[in-house]
């Protein structure tokens, strides 16, 4: 199987947002950045089936400018076994799958595997919009990726339960919470950090694609009152003030 | 022109996310001078078509292709990309689910629309397009102005007040060209859920933390929520030592939930548990630790342990509800 993964460079899950700029940018000092959660269940999902003796070549993709690199270069730590970086800033969606299209049509990938959502832009747009440029069919948000033969058994959350699905190569898929069964996302250790550095990360310039979104302005959610104590011993206070004052019982 | 609505419907009927749907429609329909046209697939009767008209919809297109009743991204975006074509929609809404989020990024390629995805309020602006969404998982918002004709949004629910507005509305039957290879990825079955409502349906959740101290202490949450009428929730943690189902975990990595009252026990509050919470309108929290950081995101709070405070507190509430 050779897959195409699609690596976010996201702020880490603990960073306080800010913004500067009038509100118009996103505050950089002080933020750490990581793989996105859902590709990094992903890529772990597919490092498992490798080292379970699926046969299996990994690349990383990333739609991003030379800041990203530490990001990629932790994603071939992990395991991946190359990288290609589209160099440009990733803002509008559209954009961003056109590049990864692209880059589907100049290999010979059998799946293409995104995250469930950034937890930055909080889309879950690209798996959709990848498939379409390509006309290839996708499931969005499996919660399961299984290999059957030639087949791929996988999952999906619907309204009143979980779909149970059976796709056949190639395909895209955005990966959700349940991808990857029980274990957590694998740590690079030493030596798989100094053989990162000696693997092979391809930079490649953006076609053109007009973006048709832009952020014009970001917010802050409004500052909560103080949370307004009751005590232990006075329990029926609490159902009053949910009654009469919040009006939510 | 018109605004068209993708309305879901689960099991021939429609949930209340559908209706908030609609109202939204309907009122930036009407900032925008023109109709909300609704279109749902699979048979569903004309009175439940109708039920459509109370929130605002003017128009519901049925298509009725049998092969529709499967769930496919592939056969529902192209649907929805006839319907659109055929009545010159220039913004589409379809809700922040399963569905909506699978369907509307092909949307987006077919009708080279801008697409903006956890829309939050109507359109602060129509010229420029601009609708206001929740980024950074829900510790900002942003506005995203959206600049191609055809707008594509999803609604994240629980974000607009549904309210009645009737209309004499009209319905219509389609049938769709359903594209060939719609359903290479083959759906093989679905395995049910039970039939209580979901987190992401629930007007109240009462949720539990690790401390609860094990499963077998769930019986007071079970109780809390069956008095309020209630769902059950969980942080992360709980789903993860598998003390409950993995559909209650919500938080960053879980459900992203919004319901009006948000009741959490021995929950710490942790950063990636209050992403996907705090766009509930009151929320309560009970806590041992006076510093837990939930304190700081909690409308009201009880410092005190969970083991006496609750079934002091469902006394309470059982009370009240016996009185009102
Ligand atoms: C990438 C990432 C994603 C994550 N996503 C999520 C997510 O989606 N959802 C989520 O929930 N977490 C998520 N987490 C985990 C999160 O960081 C916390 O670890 C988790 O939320 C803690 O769960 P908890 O509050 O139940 O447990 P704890 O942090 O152990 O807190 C237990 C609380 O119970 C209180 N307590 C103890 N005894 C009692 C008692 N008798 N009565 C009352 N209170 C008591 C304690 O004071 C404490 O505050 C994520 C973490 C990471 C790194
Ligand atoms: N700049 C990018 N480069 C590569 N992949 C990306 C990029 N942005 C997002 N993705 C992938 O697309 C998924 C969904 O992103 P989004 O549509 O922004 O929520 C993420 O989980 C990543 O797998």
């Amino acid at each position: 199987m050779k897959a195409l993964i699609c690596i976010g460079h996201v702020p880490d899950t603990t960073s306080k947002i800010k913004f500067t700029d009038n509100d118009t940018k996103f505050d950089t000092t002080d933020i750490k950045y990581i793989i996105g959660p859902y590709e990094e269940l992903a890529l772990t999902r597919l490092l498992d089936l490798k080292d379970a003796g699926t046969e299996m070549h990994i690349t990383a993709v990333n739609v991003g400018t030379a800041e990203t690199e530490p990001t990629i270069r932790k994603a071939l730590a992990m395991g991946a076994d190359d990288a290609i970086r589209i160099n440009s800033e990733a803002t509008d969606n559209l954009f961003i799958a056109k590049q990864i299209a692209e880059v589907y049509k100049n290999g010979d990938y059998d799946v293409i595997i995104t995250g469930k959502e950034s937890i930055d832009y909080n889309g879950g747009q690209l798996e959709g919009m990848i498939a379409e440029f390509l006309n290839l069919p996708s499931v969005s948000g499996a919660s399961k990726f299984e290999i059957n033969g030639d087949k791929v058994i996988l999952e999906q959350e619907i309204e009143g339960g979980d779909l149970k699905l059976e796709a056949s190569f190639p395909f895209v898929v955005s990966a959700g919470k349940g991808f990857l069964p029980e274990s957590e996302p694998r740590i690079p250790n030493m030596r798989g950090i100094m053989m990162a550095r000696k693997k092979p990360l391809q930079v490649i310039e953006p076609v053109a694609h007009d973006a048709v979104t832009e952020v014009s302005k970001f917010y802050l959610p409004e500052p909560k009152p103080a949370c307004k104590m009751v005590s232990p011993d006075n329990v029926e206070e609490l159902v009053t003030l949910l009654h009469e004052e919040a009006k939510v019982i | 022109m018109a605004v068209l609505i993708y309305t879901q419907n689960y099991d021939g009927k429609f949930k209340k996310s559908v209706f908030e749907l609609v109202t939204y429609g309907a009122a930036a329909a009407k900032e925008m001078n023109t109709d909300a046209i609704a279109v749902t697939t699979g048979k569903l009767d004309e009175t439940t078509l109708k039920e459509l008209g109370k929130y605002g919809a003017s128009k519901v297109i049925s298509v009725t292709n049998n092969e529709l009743n499967d769930f496919s991204e592939q056969a529902y975006a192209s649907v929805i990309e006839q319907v659109a074509k055929k009545n010159d929609a220039d913004l589409i809404v379809l809700g922040n689910n399963p569905y909506g989020r699978a369907v509307a990024p092909r949307l987006a390629v077919k009708l080279n629309a801008g697409l903006a995805a956890g829309v939050v309020a109507l359109p602060s602006s129509i010229s420029p397009f601009t609708v206001k969404k929740r980024v950074y998982s829900g510790k900002a918002f942003a506005d995203i102005v959206i600049k191609s004709d055809v707008k594509i949004i999803t609604l994240n629910q629980n974000s607009y007040k549904i309210e009645e507005n009737p209309t004499d509305i009209v319905t219509e039957d389609f049938t769709a060209e359903i594209p060939d290879g719609a359903y290479a990825v083959k759906p093989i079955e679905v395995v049910k859920s039970s039939d209580k409502l979901s987190v992401t349906d629930a007007e109240i959740l009462v949720s539990g933390g690790r401390g609860l101290k094990g499963p077998e202490n769930w019986g007071m949450i079970e109780e809390m929520a069956e008095i309020l009428g209630a769902v059950t929730s969980c942080s992360r943690t709980v789903s993860d030592l598998d003390w409950r189902p993995h559909e209650e975990h919500v938080g960053q990595t879980g459900k992203v939930v919004a319901p009006n009252l948000y009741i959490a026990i021995g929950i710490s509050g942790a950063i990636q548990h209050l992403a996907g919470v705090n766009g509930s309108k009151v929320m309560v929290v009970i806590n041992t630790d006076p510093d837990a950081p939930f304190f700081e995101a909690a409308d009201y709070g009880i410092i005190g342990d969970a083991f006496e405070v609750v079934p002091k507190l469902n006394a309470a509430f059982k009370k009240f509800k016996e009185e009102n």
